[in-house]
C-alpha cells in the first residue's frame, strides 16, 4: 500500500516543531518520541515535498497498469428534460473539440430519452463525430438508477477514454452513480480542463474547500469522469454537421427502478442570473437587507440584475438563484461590479471569466482585487452615497438638456 | 425503522490559502465543526423518529479520532448509537474510495432501512458521496430532498429540489437520500441527553473490522483520482487598483462605467 514513511531517526525536536506546523490537516502526532502521522492526512504530501529533506518519504505501491490506448473517444452527456437540452451539453462538446485537438480522438454525444432525435442532431450541429441515441418510453424521465444503466451499456460497448456531464442537480446525481457503477474516478465541477496527448485528462478544481486549485488527473482507469459547470465554457459555433447519427440497442437494458416519479412541477421562472448581461453582486459587507436600497441608483441607470454571494442567501435576503458561484450559479457578464464582496474562492471561481470586473472593498488585501481589473480600496458604505450623487446629477443635467 | 445517518468532521474556517511563494499551505485556526449540511440530514432523521414508532438512528462518521466530537453532537441531538471508522490507511481517499470505506462501514452496521446524508460537505463540496455510497450498497438513492412527505411501511414519499423544477418520488426501502440545506430547522444538542450519553462509548473501528480488509481498496491505492499539485487561484496582472477619498473613488468608478460605455 501507498504511504508517507517519517524516517524517525533522522528526526530532531526543530524538525518536528517545522513539520507540525507545515502540516495542513494536523495529521502529525508527536508522542515519546515518535513522530507518526494520523487519519487527518490527505496524502496531499506537502510534507514529502515542502518539508525538510529526507524525512518524509512517499511509498508507492506498485500497481498493474492499464492500456490505455484501447480507450478512445471524448463523450458528452446531453442532459434533458422534457427533451429540452440543457446548454452546458454544448458548452461540453465546445469543451471537447479542444481537447481532441490535444489528442486526436473522436467526440461522442450520448443521448438518453424518448423521442429525442432532434437532440442529436443539434448535438451533430455542435460538433460530435459520433451521436448515440438511446431512445425507449422508459426514458421519458430521467431516472438515475435506468439511466445509470444506459451508461453502463454505452461503455461496454464503446470503452471511452472520457465522459464528461453537466455539473446541474441532474448530473450531480448521475455521475458519481456512473463512476461508483464503472469503479472509476470522478472530479466535481472542474473550472478547468485539458487533456493530454495520451489522452490523460488534465481537471482542475478548488480544493480542501479553501483558496487552493488542484491540478487532478485519473492514472490508471478508465473511463476519466467530471463534472463541469454550466457557464464555465464557451458554447462552440453551429456548424454542418459531419457526425454520424447511431441507434443504440437498448432491449438487454434493465427497465426496472425502486425510485417511481410521482409529480415533476416546474418552478415559476426567475430571471436567470446566469444569463445577465451586467451584475451587481453584493456580499457580507452590506449589514441589513435594507442597506441593499443603496445599490438602485447604479442599478437602474446600467439595467443590472442582482446577484449575491452564499452568506446573503444563507440570511434569506435572496432566492437561491441569484447565488453567485460554485455552489450557486456561474455567471460571465459583460460587466460586474462586485460590492463589499470578500471573494471566497468558490464565488471567484463562478464569475472569473466575467469581461469586465470591478470591485470594491474597504479590505486592500481582499482576495477578489487578483481577479479584478479595477480594484477599488474602499467602504461601500462611503462609496455608494458619492456615486448616486454623481448618477443623480447627470439624471438632472440630462433632464436640463 | 432503522436510519443510519452519515456525518463528517469539517474545518470551521474554510479560509486555508497557498504561500504563493512557497507552495505551502496556510490554515487560519485549527478549528473544526460538524459539517453544516448534515444537520439538516440529523434533524431530518429526528422527525422521521418522532413520526414513526420503534426507530433507531446510528450515525457513523469517517475521520481521525477528534470526529468524536461530532458524533457526540449528534447523539446530544437524538441520536441512539454512533460509530467512527478512522485508520491512517484512509489517507488520500478521493470520492469512489471514501464512498466504498463508508459503504463497508454501514455493512460493519448490519441492516438497515433507510441512510440519510447531507447534501454536500462544505470541504470537499462535491455533493458525490452519498449517491456513489448508494450505488456500492445497491440500494437506489434520492438527493437534494427537502421534505419528507410521507413514510409507509415499505416506501418513502419526498420532494426534491432541482434547479427549475420540483420532483414528487416514492422510493423503496432500502434506500439512501441527501438532505437539502434549509430543508428544516436543526435542533439543538439537549442538554439531558448530554448526561444521558455521558458514560457512552462510540465504537471505534478500524480498516481490519471491515468485510474487505484489503488495504489497496482504500485511501490513496484505492483512489482512481490523484492530486497532481494544488496552486493559488491565478491573479490577474493588469489589475488597476484605484484608492483615495470617497469622492474620488466614486468618480473614478462613474468613469470607468462611462469609459467602457455602460452609462
Amino acid at each position: 500500500m501507498s504511504y508517507i514513511k517519517v524516517n524517525q531517526d533522522k528526526l530532531n525536536d526543530k524538525l518536528v516543531k517545522e513539520l507540525i506546523e507545515l502540516c495542513p490537516f494536523d495529521a502529525f502526532e508527536y508522542e515519546d518520541t515518535y513522530l507518526s502521522i494520523n487519519a487527518s492526512c490527505k496524502m496531499c504530501q506537502i510534507c514529502v515535498k515542502n518539508g525538510p529533506e529526507g524525512i518524509c518519504e512517499l511509498i508507492e505501491s506498485k500497481k498493474a497498469n492499464i492500456d490505455k490506448t484501447k480507450y478512445k473517444g471524448i463523450a458528452v452527456y446531453v442532459e434533458q428534460h422534457h427533451k429540452n437540452a440543457h446548454p452546458v451539453s454544448w458548452e461540453l462538446l465546445g469543451k471537447a473539440k479542444e481537447l481532441q485537438k490535444k489528442s486526436n480522438q473522436d467526440i461522442y454525444a450520448i443521448v438518453i430519452g424518448h423521442d429525442v432525435r432532434h437532440l442529436a442532431e443539434e448535438a451533430l450541429i455542435y460538433g460530435a463525430n459520433h451521436v448515440f441515441i438511446y431512445d425507449h418510453v422508459a426514458y421519458a424521465n430521467f431516472n438515475v438508477e435506468i439511466y445509470t444503466n444506459v451508461m453502463e451499456a454505452f461503455y461496454k460497448n464503446h470503452q471511452c477514454n472520457t465522459i464528461l456531464f453537466g455539473s446541474t442537480p441532474l448530473g450531480r446525481s448521475f455521475a458519481p452513480k456512473v463512476a461508483a457503477r464503472l469503479k472509476t474516478g470522478l472530479t466535481a465541477d472542474c473550472t478547468m480542463l485539458d487533456m493530454t496527448e495520451s489522452g490523460d485528462l488534465i481537471q482542475i478544481r478548488p480544493a480542501f474547500g479553501g483558496n487552493i486549485m488542484a491540478k487532478i488527473n485519473t492514472p490508471n482507469h478508465r473511463p476519466q469522469l467530471a463534472t463541469i459547470r454550466y457557464k464555465m465554457f464557451d458554447k462552440p459555433e453551429r456548424i454542418k454537421p459531419i457526425g454520424k447519427m447511431h441507434i443504440e440497442p437498448t432491449h438487454e437494458i434493465d427497465t426496472k427502478s425502486k425510485i417511481d416519479l410521482i409529480e415533476s412541477f416546474e418552478k415559476p421562472k426567475v430571471k436567470d442570473i446566469s444569463d445577465a448581461e451586467i451584475i451587481i453582486a453584493v456580499g457580507r459587507a452590506f449589514k441589513k437587507q435594507k442597506d441593499l436600497e443603496l445599490i438602485e441608483p447604479l442599478r437602474k441607470r446600467l439595467n443590472a440584475e442582482v446577484g449575491c454571494t452564499r452568506p446573503l442567501i444563507e440570511n434569506g435576503w435572496f432566492d437561491p438563484r441569484k447565488q453567485i458561484g460554485l455552489s450557486g450559479r456561474t455567471v460571465k457578464p459583460k460587466l460586474i461590479i462586485n460590492l463589499g464582496i470578500s471573494g471566497a474562492v468558490q464565488f471567484i471561481e463562478g464569475m472569473k471569466e466575467s469581461e469586465l470586473i470591478i470591485s470594491v472593498n474597504s479590505d486592500r488585501h481582499n482576495k477578489l482585487f487578483d481577479i479584478s481589473h479595477y480594484s477599488i480600496v474602499g467602504d461601500i458604505y462611503e462609496v455608494l452615497p458619492q456615486l448616486n450623487q454623481l448618477i443623480d446629477q447627470i439624471l438632472e443635467a440630462n433632464h436640463e438638456l | 425503522m432503522k436510519i443510519i445517518t452519515c456525518i463528517k468532521q469539517v474545518p470551521a474556517s474554510s479560509n486555508v490559502q497557498v504561500d504563493p511563494k512557497t507552495g505551502v499551505l496556510i490554515r487560519e485556526g485549527n478549528n473544526v465543526k460538524m459539517n453544516p449540511f448534515d444537520l439538516y440530514a440529523l434533524e431530518t432523521a429526528c422527525q422521521i423518529k418522532s413520526m414513526t414508532s420503534d426507530t433507531k438512528i446510528h450515525s457513523i462518521s469517517m475521520g481521525p479520532i477528534s470526529a468524536k466530537s461530532v458524533l457526540k453532537e449528534a447523539l446530544y441531538m437524538g441520536c441512539d448509537e454512533a460509530t467512527l471508522i478512522s485508520d491512517r490507511r484512509f489517507a488520500g481517499a478521493d470520492v469512489l474510495a471514501t464512498s466504498y470505506t463508508l459503504s463497508q462501514l454501514v455493512n460493519y452496521i448490519g441492516s438497515y432501512d433507510l441512510i440519510i446524508c447531507g447534501k454536500q460537505t462544505t470541504d470537499g463540496d462535491t455533493a458525490q458521496v452519498g449517491p456513489e455510497m448508494a450505488e456500492f450498497l445497491g440500494i437506489p438513492h434520492v438527493p437534494y430532498v427537502n421534505e419528507v412527505i410521507k413514510i409507509n411501511d415499505k416506501s418513502i414519499i419526498l420532494k426534491s429540489e432541482y434547479d427549475d423544477y420540483d420532483e414528487i418520488v416514492e422510493v423503496f426501502f432500502p434506500c439512501l437520500i441527501t438532505i437539502d440545506k434549509g430543508a428544516n430547522v436543526p435542533r439543538l444538542p439537549s442538554y439531558r441527553r448530554k448526561l444521558k450519553f455521558m458514560d457512552y462509548k462510540i465504537n471505534t473501528i478500524t480498516l481490519k473490522d471491515l468485510e474487505d480488509p484489503d488495504p489497496i481498496h482504500y485511501g490513496l491505492d484505492g483512489s482512481p483520482t490523484q492530486v497532481d499539485e494544488i496552486f493559488p487561484p491565478q491573479k490577474r496582472t493588469e489589475a488597476i487598483r484605484i484608492e483615495g477619498n470617497s469622492n474620488e473613488l466614486a468618480t473614478q468608478l462613474f468613469r470607468i462605467l462611462k469609459e467602457s460605455k455602460f452609462v
